[in-house]
């Protein structure tokens, strides 16, 4: 990031360039490089949230808002920050930023709000949020950053929502809230799976995403 | 009495706040390689949150909850400052951390040594605001508040140190290569956490 070649060519590129590099920041944490499967980061949330799909749609969107939102302001304020403050001052700004989301939450979104309960307020301990801005956002310029929040906001997104998918269509029968399976299923004997619905489910679930997706992506880690 | 008792078993075992409600998964899944490591973080939640639940009631009790402002005088009667909640429990907690990680540094040099960076972590621990936040949601009392806090760390810290007891073993086993490392551990906690339902059935 740091060579003087690159450098250069940023200064001379437009004031919002979108080229390969920029690409690569956006598709990377999709599948290579995810928050939740590779980085490990954020595991907290993407369990407890995934018991319906729309719960974890608000959640990733609200994820993405701060996400951004704070990289792109800790990017612009990263040269004046005393790197031996700097973590208070990083936690201040997410703190302000998840507050503005929970009431827009509370205000528009109230059931789901109340369902999300403390979850919204973790996101203020979400680990991608704090491990983004320490590993990018302090390291980069403004547009960069954005663009970084958005792809690994979208990482984090889909691995929730695809769990979330699994937990609802195993756990209750439905999806988004409406019932998928045929009552001819049930009739059969067909009974939902009713740990799924519990915390051992999720661990369980994601546990066997992060295989499939370490198997086909084709990252492996020792121990 | 009974109903603390009662409370702390339940904290530490039916609704144990990792393996329950996923608070502090990321500190779980990083520092649980090596068991003197687990017990060093586990005591040092333990600590923090038997500390931070009791401040953060008062905070939220005297200055930030609806109404709470009513001793100030009868025109703050209906100030409402719930919306601060999160930053300044989130700053109680960094401060308190500091203060930790101060006193480890000074009387246990080899355990600050081996916590290293997860001991800033601890900040950003979702179990230490997490329940914080459950404790206002819950609306328990300053007692109450304590026994919570201290119950909940307590079970952080015995999920934390088994895991890393079974992580010793899995060195042994030959697991699939895209199993390694996180897949695995996250597979042994849902088996885990079924284990730890059994509690459920415990009625006090």
């Amino acid at each position: 990031m740091s060579s003087p070649a690159t450098e250069i060519q940023q200064e001379r590129a437009p004031l919002l360039p979108f080229g390969k590099k920029e690409r690569q920041n956006i598709v990377d944490p999709l599948s290579d490089n995810n928050p939740i499967t590779v980085q490990v980061l954020g595991i907290c949330s993407a369990l407890a949230v995934t018991i319906q799909v729309n719960r974890s749609l608000v959640m990733a969107a609200a994820v993405i808002a701060v996400l951004c939102t704070s990289n792109v302001v800790i990017s612009l304020i990263r040269n004046l920050i005393p790197p031996s403050i700097r973590i208070i001052v990083q936690l201040a700004i997410i703190a302000s930023l998840v507050i503005v989301v929970d009431q827009v939450l509370q205000a528009f979104l109230y059931d789901i709000s109340k369902q999300l309960s403390v979850f919204v307020g973790l996101i203020i301990t979400n680990c991608i949020i704090m491990g983004r801005a320490e590993a990018f956002a302090m390291a980069n310029p403004p547009w960069q950053s954005f663009l970084d929040g958005i792809g690994n906001g979208l990482g984090y997104g889909i691995i929730l929502v695809i769990v979330a998918f699994f937990r609802e269509i195993l756990g209750s029968g439905s999806l988004l809230g409406f019932a998928v399976i045929p009552q001819a299923l049930y009739d059969l004997g067909y009974v939902n799976n009713g740990l799924m619905v519990l915390a051992p489910g999720a661990f369980i679930l994601l546990g066997l995403m992060i295989w499939a997706q370490r198997t086909w992506s084709g990252y492996t880690e020792e121990a | 009495m009974e109903e603390l008792v009662s409370l702390a078993l339940k904290s530490i075992f039916v609704e144990n706040i990792l393996l329950a409600y996923f608070l502090g998964m990321c500190s779980f899944l990083a520092v649980s390689k090596k068991v003197e490591t687990a017990v060093g973080l586990g005591i040092a939640v333990v600590f923090v949150l038997t500390i931070t639940a009791p401040v953060n009631w008062a905070l939220n009790h005297f200055f930030l909850r609806p109404g709470a402002l009513a001793w100030a005088g009868e025109s703050f009667a209906d100030v409402d400052l719930s919306f601060l909640v999160f930053i300044t429990f989130i700053a109680v907690i960094a401060a308190l951390v500091q203060l930790v990680e101060m006193i480890i540094d000074r009387f246990s040099p080899a355990l600050y040594a081996a916590l290293g960076i997860f001991l800033p972590l601890i900040a950003v621990n979702c179990s230490i605001l997490g329940a914080s936040l459950f404790l206002v949601e819950r609306e328990y009392g300053p007692v109450e508040s304590l026994v919570f806090g201290f119950s909940s760390g307590a079970g952080w810290a015995l999920a934390i140190i088994s895991m890393a007891a079974i992580r010793y073993k899995l060195r042994y086993s030959n697991v699939p290569p895209g199993l390694r490392g996180l897949g695995i551990t996250m597979l042994t906690t849902g088996l885990m956490a079924i284990a730890f339902m059994a509690f459920a059935g415990i009625q006090l």
